[in-house]
């Protein structure tokens, strides 16, 4: 078996809020081999972000250390891409522009930078959009787009916090299809962040469960379902097995978090 | 029972003569076409004008008070031929644009320092906001004290508004950018100096270019408004000197004009924004 490209060491997470220290991350550690797609589960409030935002180089770690091919990082690194929930393309440039924005950064010149771009306009199916501005494609486009400009920049992870979150259950399914699809040709190791079960089980080759803040991995579950996947695999038994298995593990966290945000909701204003 | 009567089929809209509307039926022309809100503003304007021109020539209005929309119309050309219209609209402009570019040069970067010094900023964001709602106009016997009845004098008082309207909406509008855009930015490992022109800017560039049109506005009203006070300058002084005259056409042909270079450059400064940042 390869040596993991990403190493997430103890990372620990401590947050100061004007009710007292949260504990957000507590010695959690993942390990991801090259080429492998995991993802990363968890109830709400579980640390989910803040480990995104950790392993991006965004936010410090209070604890434990980050490493990509056994090499200590800190800050944002060229070997991992990033690509966030919320609405990210820039709307001032057409989608070819923002795919191509990584390459402008790094200096390369018009024509071959939109020639590249064009290859990942492609591959992400927007071709024929390449001239349109971010406000004329749906959610769905503009979340490729954003998939694309990461590609781009050659990452060797990607790291993915719920890109379709915001995103209805079928355009969902299917930009899931299109992304194992990518993630299969350009045999691309990603670390997906999400909430969502079926999402989880449909793209992952591991599925990790975070517990309740403190966050930390609970159990890691294989996925041996058969590659190359489509969205056709929640029809079978075996995906409606790993729900369940993945499910009986969140449950109980889900339940904590959903108890400590009604505490939180009933504790009166002001304190 | 009864049998359903067929509705009458409906007769055809009214089409304007071919001539004028192309043979466009009149409700594509003022509901559907893209200008339509333009028209619409055009046919009350022209409304507005027919009426006047009406309680004028009637007598309903005493034509010392308010001249009729016709002779305003031939008094702009009398202006312009024979009473240094140009060479007014020269000197307002000349010291507009002085005004702006010196309250651009000090209210971007002051701007974008309130942005970048949150505490600052939080703390003077009220203070410029009061300013701009103020009418400074009237601070104007302190810089005639200070500069006398000169050009300094009048495009003082336009950096001063110009200056208070763009650092405040450059400050909002650098604080509107979305901080996913910044991350996004991080991730790539941008340099602050990359950060700024490539997110930063064109992300705030709306409110920013907001700013700078109503610093323009503003400057230009503020100058036209001191130099009718001090009767010295541009088309405010010409303003003033019709209505010393009591040539109320003359007046209210300067006063047109006046609008109507607000207008020019309203409309100037929105094509710069829309060549510059096209969505």
């Amino acid at each position: 078996m390869s040596a993991p490209i990403l190493r997430v060491e103890n990372v620990a997470k401590r947050f100061v809020t004007a009710t007292g220290t949260v504990e957000a991350l507590a010695e959690t550690s993942i390990e991801v081999r090259e080429g492998e797609f995991v993802a990363v589960i968890g109830p709400s409030g579980c640390g989910k972000s803040t480990l995104f935002n950790i392993i991006g180089g965004l936010d410090s770690a209070d604890g434990g250390r980050v490493l990509v091919e056994g090499k200590p990082i800190a800050g944002s690194h060229r070997d991992i891409g990033m690509v966030f929930q919320e609405e990210s393309t820039f709307p001032w440039r057409t989608v070819v522009e923002n795919v191509a924005f990584p390459l402008e950064v790094a200096g390369m010149g018009r024509r071959a930078r939109e020639e590249k771009a064009m290859r990942f306009v492609r591959l992400v199916g927007l071709d024929g959009f390449e001239r349109r501005y971010p406000a004329e494609l749906s959610g769905g486009m503009r979340q490729r787009t954003a998939l694309a400009r990461t590609l781009c920049a050659e990452p060797r992870i990607l790291l993915m916090d719920e890109p379709f979150a915001a995103l209805d259950e079928q355009t969902r399914m299917l930009l899931g299809e299109k992304l194992i699809e990518i993630c299969q040709a350009l045999k691309q190791t990603t670390l997906l962040i999400t909430h969502n079960l079926s999402e989880a089980v449909q793209l992952s080759d591991r599925v990790l469960v975070m517990s309740f803040r403190p966050g930390r991995i609970k159990r890691t579950v294989a996925i041996d379902l058969p590659r190359p996947r489509t969205s056709d695999v929640i029809a079978s038994e075996r995906f409606a097995s790993y729900l369940g298995t993945i499910w009986e593990d969140l449950k109980a966290e889900a339940a904590k978090g959903l108890a400590a945000l009604e505490t939180a909701r009933r504790a009166p204003a002001g304190r | 029972m009864r049998a359903l009567r067929a509705p009458k089929p409906l007769s055809p809209p009214p089409r304007l003569p071919a001539f004028f509307g192309y043979g466009r039926p009149v409700r594509t022309l003022l509901h559907a076409h893209r200008s339509a809100p333009a028209l619409w503003g055009l046919a009350a304007l022209a409304l507005l004008a027919a009426a006047l021109e009406a309680l004028v020539r009637f007598g309903l209005v005493p034509k010392l008070v308010v001249a009729a929309p016709t002779e305003t119309v031939v008094a702009i050309w009398r202006l312009a031929a024979e009473e240094g219209l140009l060479r007014a609209l020269g000197a307002t402009l000349l010291t507009a644009v002085a005004a702006v570019a010196a309250a651009a040069a000090a209210g971007l970067p002051a701007g974008y320092w309130l942005y970048k010094h949150p505490r600052f900023g939080l703390a003077y964001r009220n203070w410029l906001g009061a300013l701009f709602a103020a009418p400074l106009v009237l601070v104007y016997p302190v810089v005639l004290v200070l500069f006398g009845r000169t050009y300094a004098s009048t495009g003082f008082m336009g950096f001063v508004v110009g200056f208070v309207a763009i650092a405040l909406y450059t400050r909002e509008g650098f604080a509107a950018v979305s901080p996913t855009l910044v991350r996004v930015g991080r991730a790539f490992n941008l340099t602050p100096r990359q950060e700024f022109w490539k997110i930063l800017l064109p992300a705030g560039a709306p409110m920013i270019f907001t700013g700078l049109r109503l610093g323009t506005i503003y400057a230009l009203v503020n100058i036209i408004g001191v130099e009718y006070l001090i009767n010295f300058g541009g088309l405010g002084f010409l303003v003033s000197e019709t209505y010393d005259k009591f040539d109320t056409p003359g007046m209210y042909g300067a006063i047109v004009f006046v609008i109507l270079v607000s207008g020019g450059m309203l409309w100037l400064l929105k094509r710069l924004q829309t060549w510059l940042r096209p969505a």
